[in-house]
């Protein structure tokens, strides 16, 4: 049995917290970057070229690219034979956050109720998945989700007879619905399977991959690369300004499901597709 | 690329006319952020009959909250925020006099018909790249509503902020022309 300290939880969530913020992911940098070669509309190449400088000033700066610094979702893998002292473990994982927003001059846009709507100053609680997997490891990665991008996602309980038919012509119809308000270039979660909670947690997991990664089976990365080139020729462009490059990616994750349902989920990501990972 | 339209707030009818769906445009001069809470209580002060918090004549808002700004820093990250939560709003406030808003994604009809008849005109700022956005907000000053936190409303002086012309006053609309010339079978 492996011991962990609930400050060094702390610790390591308050920092990643920042450094999602201010510091973007290669493997998106290099996607805008490859986007632009081919975009065919000016004013899309100048609001790519916007972005990549964004980038830029908020790692150099150490300013948010962003300043909807988003609800704090956690991913957890818990090792079983890790044991967490001198503390509460998810009390650890939410003081984390309270720092890292507070220490980072992030925004704080969490209510702590859906209709009263009173902020509640710290930007917690946050959203915590668990996963209890083998070994005295904890893996920690936090991916901030903003509010314009994650209201243009939704679930959809398909008939089986729709078929891939109707999964392909639901992810398309979503991203044409959202236009420019999830701020594209997006990156496009699809959830399929599962029952109607986990096929949604599918699409948010699906945005964790790397964009240009591709899903192990071949019917499925063979998917995702349709999926990405029909959104691409909608048009909606950056900003939904008109252009060539909607979504830098398309990422599928299946899960069996039962024989009457064919759940779909698809969660939008905007472009300043932040998560950070650390491992204690 | 052509050349970047200049323009000074206030804005004009003239001003507001001359800007096409598609120019690049610099702000320089006064803008006001405001976002979803801030437009609930100045339309309920218009139903009240009451005075706003500050003279939308010729003016434009910002519909942006800002992160908090860092001790020597003038404001922190300031992108702009989905426009379409503004709908319900926005039409009272140039019926009043507000001839400019700035944002990201298309606003709705009853926007654009208010725009038209009022002369008024929609900028897109590029969502997500609050960081540089910045560097062209050089003065901040809180008006009103400081307990909303980032949803406050603040008078920011601006030199050179980037925008788009996205919906004109003539009814031009670059979300459905850029969608249409770009869309492939």
């Amino acid at each position: 049995m492996r011991q962990i300290k609930c400050d060094t939880i702390i610790d390591a969530v308050r920092n990643i917290s920042m450094e999602a913020s201010y510091d973007l992911g290669k493997d998106v940098i290099a996607a805008i970057e490859r986007a632009k070669k081919y975009e065919e509309s000016p004013v899309a190449k100048a609001i790519l070229d916007q972005v990549l400088e964004n980038a830029e000033i908020a790692k150099i700066d150490m300013a948010p690219m962003c300043q909807d610094t988003g609800f704090a979702v956690l991913f957890v893998e818990l090792g079983q034979d890790v044991q967490i002292t001198g503390g509460d473990f998810y009390a650890a994982l939410n003081e984390g956050v309270r720092r890292g927003y507070k220490d980072g001059y992030l925004r704080k846009s969490i209510l702590g109720d859906p209709i009263e709507r009173k902020n509640t100053g710290d930007n917690t609680p946050a959203i915590i998945h668990t996963d209890i997997v083998p070994g005295e490891k904890i893996k920690i990665t936090i991916a901030p989700k903003g509010g314009g991008s994650e209201n243009m996602s939704e679930v959809k309980m398909l008939k089986p007879a729709d078929g891939i038919q109707g999964v392909k012509e639901f992810v398309i119809d979503r991203v044409r619905r959202s236009g420019g308000n999830p701020c594209p270039p997006i990156i496009v979660g699809v959830g399929i399977g599962g029952t109607f909670e986990m096929c949604a947690m599918l699409a948010k997991k699906a945005l964790l991959r790397e964009v240009g990664d591709r899903n192990p089976k071949k019917f499925y990365a063979d998917l995702e690369t349709e999926l990405l080139e029909k959104v691409n020729k909608l048009g909606i462009g950056p900003q939904g300004l008109g252009g060539t490059t909607t979504a830098l990616d398309v990422h599928v994750e299946v899960y069996p499901c039962h024989i009457a349902s064919l759940p779909v989920a698809v969660n939008i990501q905007c472009h300043a597709a932040r998560h950070k990972e650390v491992v204690l | 690329m052509e050349q970047k339209k200049i323009v000074k707030t206030p804005l004009t009818d003239d001003i507001v006319k001359s800007l096409k769906v598609g120019d690049e445009v610099l702000i320089t001069g006064h803008i006001y952020t405001a976002r979803d809470a801030a437009h609930k209580r100045m339309v309920d002060l218009l139903d009240k009959g009451e005075k706003l918090p500050f003279d939308p004549k010729g003016q434009i808002i910002y519909f942006a909250g800002p992160t908090p700004t860092k001790p020597g820093q003038v404001i922190g990250s300031a992108g702009p925020t989905t426009s379409t939560r503004m709908n319900a709003y926005s039409p009272r406030l140039i019926e009043v006099g507000l001839k400019g808003m700035i944002g990201k994604g298309e606003m709705g009809p009853e926007v654009v018909a208010k725009m038209k008849e009022k002369k008024a005109v929609y900028f897109a700022a590029v969502g997500g790249a609050a960081a540089l956005i910045s560097k062209s907000i050089t003065g901040n000053e809180l008006v009103a509503y400081e307990e909303l936190g980032a949803e406050a409303i603040r008078k920011l002086t601006v030199k050179d902020f980037p925008v788009i012309v996205a919906l004109d006053c003539h009814g031009g609309n670059l979300y459905k022309e850029g969608m249409e010339k770009f869309a492939r079978k």
